[in-house]
């Protein structure tokens, strides 16, 4: 938390007055009681109407003084925590947005979606606690002593014997109420697991006619729930009590022991009264810091998870110096790639060289796990290698900028993803600049034409946030345009015509087939019916290439080969 | 001198929610966010009350034990007073007697032993009585949520699938969490802060008039100027707090999409462009936030400064009155402790109100699904098939999901038992109604389905259900052992027949190669096995049900092709000697089909066997050359 700290730099002025305000805000607060007891004292016993008066009329001026302090300084600490939790946002977006796909892998991309926005809300939120409590209160209770013990040194003792109690009820509940809390979240999670699953697999559920079972799943997670909540909320249930008790206990000792005082002349009743105010003060104060004692270890976790991501830097950044290119276009080149995922005990790639050139179709087949998305994730330099090189154009993708880079490469992923806007804004998404001419006839190419039009409004219709309103193959389709558009000269498929039926994806390789004749193709493929064809196919096993030739070739000499096209065509068709 | 006001205040029961359902800060943060209102507020409270009605003893005692602690915890000050007074009265009285040189008199310490013994037990008698009275409301707030959240539970598996098919998961899952969540807190919380701070208020206002009705009316003054500012703050906060929601709301929104999204947002160079949009969000958010949090800020310090107000006001009057002899110095002091216990309840009642409102819409919403039509029930003199053969028939059949859009208009199909019929068709064409029908998921419009002769709707649901088994390729495992799985086909298999059932659908291998075998718990998402070895474990779970039918679903794109031959050769043993509907996408499974149907956009279009097809040169002859065999032309390789 305290590293954190470092964002409040430029909040050096605001929190200066902060203090200030808080300051005069509490000095208001504790000069009020004695006031009170002048009045008490010096007016009511000897009877002086103008006294009280007057001194009536401060104590207002005091009040007002003390709200409009209060105010100015809420009003600046609710823009210093609220600014903090925005530049730690910022930061945080940023650093994220540099890291590469390792980073990401490290972190988990959940992971790092709670660190941007929950946890930083929980620390935006703690500091906005803390602004208004951490500061006022040990002002307020050092302040209470010292005019307490002025009014009666004798009584003191009444606080430093309720002092310790107070605090040590409250956090002895609290430990034990808080963890049980989050006993309650879990649970509370478990319901909603269950409660999901049956949504999902409803049709599951009652075709295997158990819906009894599930019945009886549910009931038993909503009894443990029920059981738990019912156990905090009893506990809980002593807190108030108890806190209303120790206060109570506090009056009746000053009042009684006061009065003692009284008696002996130690003290008069006005002293007494404004004892009594101190002493509500302190225990104010004394529950507010106790408060704080249980909020900081929460936020605390919530820091650490941000500070993790803060200093972690990104693996992979632009060279200084960028190479000129060759006078050559789409020339893709891997020379002895090695590549390890971190902490892998075995490289997901070892040795792998091939080339590509304009015009050609390169497929990569293998099985699942044999290396194929990670192949294709070298490419626009996700991830480095760990030994050999990969060029573009005759030079190395360290050599150049990452933006230099992908803007020569045409990714369709595995999984299309898409984002919230309208149809042409995430085709245009592969080039900002691409005239509504160029969008339609990428999306032509990419056979996405008749549903658009089918829909409502279009190209201008709308997609939802993750593309849950249209079908996977329209969205893999999507994600094809937007490739598309933006005419690079080396295009990556990396297994992204799955969702397709067979019409549509032969309609829509012809079609790609003319558009990228002038460019190179790297296609990662289940099928060999839809591979077959390639300039070269690129056999993957457990990393490593087993073959590289065209069907024929490889049909002839690579066992792996013939092994996955046994298992897909059938005799007449192989031939 | 105002130790239940504080105490209230501090007391962090009132503001800890868990699961943070509402926004508002810290240390009871007094306002939330924006109120939804209900449709039937009347109508919801009664329906309410009946699931309270059990519990009616238990709540008396609450209500009973709330109004009593807050009498208890009102006498206390004016008790307290009467101590100061004669505190008071003592020390003049020595300051005569000093005057006028009489022996000088001790202050009444017995009596004000005796109030002190008193205020003792009134404050351990309050404390008890609330502490009484929460212990017995957590259970029951918790046990009529349990109701409700079991009610609906059961309501959900009553309802038709059609109720499903129209709603996002997302939607059906609040209901059944954060409004039930909703409830649960308000029950807990605000019900019995509610009586209290309204018992609180009026307890407060008699005690003033016991003591001076002219203090009182001093006092008063201050309480519209209390109303006044909660109201516009309440109001204003409001405002604040949603557009606060909102641009909270985009930028998790964003932050999701660009990190979930990363490759795609790196691969087109859009990380510039993303950081501008987020950072444009974070100053929206930066603006609403701190208005947000210095709106419901400032309510303390304003009800402070009212409080303060009236505070002076009556240490003015108060001392005038005690100097005039209208009324004792313990009674001013009294007074003050009063006026300070106005303002929390205040705020609270205004904060309740709120509270109230959005509870009473959550529990419509959940009210909602209770009141949602139910499935047609079972016939009594439901008809039994003892060992069914797996014929099915679809006579003169009308369907349409929409009332007045008829999808289906007079199928008839007839299936011997022990056929493949075989759906074939573009992605989307609805080839899952075809399931939706035959496992009646949804009702039929007009004709009939028979299996073996019997109409599906003289069976029992369960009953039908369980002639079928069901391969789809949206494989849906729950977050449980493999073994659970697997049995989930068939209540009470034993281990044997489970092991049995794995090995014929070639998953036994992959299962003991994982580190605990039968007994590896699938995660949440079942991400710890493969798409195909999901596959594989429901096939499994279909040969352990050993249906009569079966609906297979025959794409495998995303599996490794190991593990697809394992997946055909299991399939084709689950379809030995059993009637199976096959949405195909394999050639030869088309091919060898006793009947295809063909359908697109919802309806089917054409049927017959593959020769009949073809040679009727439709839909099917077109389908069939572009998918199978233009993959070997020219032009189709890219």
């Amino acid at each position: 938390m305290i590293k954190l700290f470092r964002f409040l730099k430029p909040y050096g002025i605001p929190i200066s007055s902060i203090v200030i305000l808080v300051f005069f805000q509490a000095l208001s607060s504790l000069y009020l009681p004695t006031l009170m007891s002048d009045i008490v004292d010096s007016g009511i016993i000897n009877g002086d109407i103008n006294y009280i008066t007057a001194t009536g009329g401060l104590m207002l001026l005091v009040a007002l003084a003390g709200s409009i302090c209060a105010i100015t300084a809420s009003l600046l600490s609710s823009q210093v925590a609220m600014g903090f939790g925005r530049m730690i946002r910022s930061a945080i977006f940023d650093r994220v947005s540099s890291f590469s796909l390792h980073e990401f892998d490290k972190f988990g991309t959940p992971s790092l979606v709670t660190r941007c926005t929950n946890d930083i809300t929980q620390i935006q939120n703690v500091m906005m606690f803390a602004m208004r409590m951490v500061i006022l209160s040990p002002l307020m209770c050092i302040g209470a002593i010292i005019m307490a013990i002025s009014k009666d040194k004798h009584l003191a003792w009444v606080i430093i014997a309720v002092v310790p109690v107070l605090s040590g009820a409250i956090l002895i509940l609290a430990r034990k109420g808080f963890p049980l809390y989050q006993v309650i979240q879990a649970k509370l999670d478990k319901i909603n697991l269950v409660v999901r699953e049956t949504l999902i697999g409803i049709r599951v559920i009652r075709a295997f006619n158990r819906i009894e079972n599930e019945k009886k799943r549910f009931q038993l997670a909503n009894l443990d729930l029920t059981e738990t909540a019912i156990r905090v909320n009893q506990i809980m249930a002593l807190m108030m009590p108890v806190m209303m008790l120790l206060m109570n206990f506090t009056t009746l000792a000053v009042i009684w022991f006061g009065g003692i005082n009284i008696e002996r002349g130690f003290t008069n009743i006005g002293n007494m009264m404004a004892f009594l105010q101190y002493a509500m003060q302190i225990m104010f104060a004394i529950m507010m810091a106790t408060m704080m004692f249980i909020m900081i270890p929460r936020a605390q976790a919530a820091a650490v998870r941000v500070n993790e991501v803060l200093a972690t830097d990104p693996e992979i950044v632009d060279p200084e110096y960028t190479k000129p290119f060759e006078n050559k276009k789409g020339y893709l080149k891997f020379t002895n790639v090695t590549f390890h995922y971190h902490g892998a005990e075995e490289p997901a790639l070892k040795n792998v060289s091939f080339e590509a050139c304009p015009g050609e179709v390169t497929a990569i087949i293998g099985s699942t796990g044999s290396g194929k998305s990670t192949l294709i994730n070298l490419i626009p330099r996700f991830y480095d290698v760990n030994s050999g090189k990969i060029e573009i154009n005759g030079v190395d993708v360290r050599e150049m900028t990452q933006e230099t880079l992908r803007s020569k490469i045409g990714l369709v992923p595995q999984k299309a993803v898409l984002f919230s806007g309208t149809i042409s804004e995430n085709i245009r998404y592969g080039k900002e600049d691409s005239t509504d001419a160029e969008v339609q006839h990428a999306a032509e190419i990419a056979q996405a034409t008749e549903f658009i039009s089918d829909m409502k409004d279009g190209f201008a219709s709308l997609i939802s946030e993750g593309g849950t309103n249209v079908s996977g193959g329209q969205k893999q389709r999507l994600s094809i345009a937007r490739a598309l558009v933006g005419k690079p000269e080396i295009y990556v498929f990396d297994d992204s015509f799955s969702a397709l039926d067979f019409k549509t994806d032969a309609k829509l390789r012809a079609a790609l087939k003319k558009e990228t004749a002038d460019s190179t193709l790297i296609i990662v493929g289940q099928r060999v019916a839809t591979i077959m064809d390639a300039d070269r196919i690129i056999v993957l096993d457990e990393g490593k290439i087993t073959g590289i030739g065209t069907h024929k070739e490889l049909y002839q000499t690579c066992e792996v080969y013939r092994e996955i096209v046994a298992s897909q065509l059938s005799e007449e068709e192989i031939a | 001198m105002s130790a239940e006001q504080r105490g209230q205040k501090g007391a962090p029961g009132g503001s800890f929610r868990p699961g943070g359902g509402r926004p508002g800060g810290f240390g009871g943060g007094p306002m939330g966010g924006p109120v939804e209102k209900a449709k039937n507020v009347k109508g919801t409270v009664k329906r309410m009350l009946v699931y309270l009605q059990p519990h009616t003893t238990q709540l008396t005692i609450v209500f009973l034990f709330a109004i009593l602690s807050t009498i208890f915890s009102v006498l206390g000050p004016k008790i307290l007073g009467k101590a100061t007074t004669r505190l008071l009265n003592g020390i003049i009285g020595k300051l005569v007697a000093y005057q006028s040189h009489q022996p000088v008199p001790s202050i009444d310490f017995k009596y004000i032993g005796t109030i002190m013994l008193i205020l003792i037990g009134l404050y351990i008698f309050s404390s008890i009585f609330t502490y009484i009275q929460q212990y017995v409301m957590a259970g029951v707030a918790q046990k009529t949520v349990f109701d409700m959240r079991r009610d609906v539970n059961d309501k959900l598996a009553r309802l038709p699938l059609k109720y499903f098919d129209a709603r996002s998961h997302g939607e059906i899952m609040s209901r059944v969490t954060n409004d039930i969540d909703n409830i649960s807190t308000t029950l807990q919380q605000s019900l019995t802060q509610l009586i209290t701070s309204l018992c609180t208020i009026i307890g407060v206002i008699i005690m003033m008039l016991t003591i001076s009705p002219m203090l009182t009316l001093i006092a008063l003054v201050t309480l519209p100027i209390s109303f006044g500012v909660t109201a516009f703050i309440a109001k204003s906060s409001q405002k604040n707090f949603s557009a606060q929601q909102k641009e909270l709301g985009d930028l998790n929104g964003h932050v999701e999409e660009m990190f979930t999204g990363h490759k795609i947002v790196k691969a087109f160079r859009h990380e510039t462009k993303s950081i501008q949009q987020f950072s444009e969000i974070n100053d929206r958010l930066y603006s609403a936030g701190w208005r947000a949090q210095f709106v419901s800020g400032v309510i303390f310090p304003l009800m402070q400064f009212v409080t303060n107000i009236g505070y002076v006001l009556i240490c003015i009057v108060g001392g005038i009155y005690v100097i005039k002899k209208k009324i004792e110095l313990g009674d001013v002091q009294a007074f003050i402790q009063y006026s300070q216990q106005f303002s929390q309840p205040i705020v609270q009642t205004a904060n309740i109100a709120n509270i109230l409102q959005s509870t009473i819409a959550s529990a419509e919403r959940v009210f909602e699904i209770l009141d949602e039509p139910e499935e047609i029930p079972e016939r009594i003199d439901a008809q039994r098939i003892e060992s069914p053969r797996g014929e099915v028939k679809f006579q003169h059949v009308k369907f349409g999901y929409k009332e007045g859009v008829t999808l289906i208009e007079d199928m008839n199909l007839e299936v011997k038992p022990g056929q493949t019929i075989a759906i074939v068709g573009p992605t989307g064409a609805g080839k899952t109604t075809l399931v939706n029908l035959l496992m009646r998921f949804y009702e039929i419009n007009e004709g009939k389905i028979t299996v073996d002769g019997v109409d599906i709707r003289d069976l029992r649901r369960g009953q039908l259900r369980t002639m079928f088994g069901m391969v789809l390729q949206d494989t849906w495992l729950f977050n449980g052992t493999i073994k659970e799985n697997i049995a989930y086909g068939r209540e009470g298999a034993t281990d044997e027949e489970i092991i049995r059932a794995a090995k014929a659908a070639h998953a036994d291998h992959f299962i003991r190669a994982l580190p605990q075998g039968y007994n590896t718990v699938l995660n949440e998402e079942a991400s710890n096995i493969s798409q195909g070895e999901k596959q594989l474990l429901t096939i499994a779970r279909a040969i352990l049900a050993d249906p009569a039918i079966l609906i297979l679903d025959e794409a495998t794109s995303s599996v490794d092709t190991r593990t697809e031959v394992y997946i055909q050769k299991a399939m084709k043993e689950l379809m030995k000697d059993r009637t199976s509907f096959v949405i195909a996408h394999r050639l030869s499974t088309i091919r060898d089909a006793e009947l295809i149907l063909v359908m697109k956009n919802g309806t089917i279009i054409e049927m017959g066997n593959h020769q009949e097809l073809m040679a009727k040169g439709g839909f099917y002859a077109d389908l069939y050359n572009s998918q199978f065999t233009g993959a070997y032309t020219d032009e189709q390789a890219v």
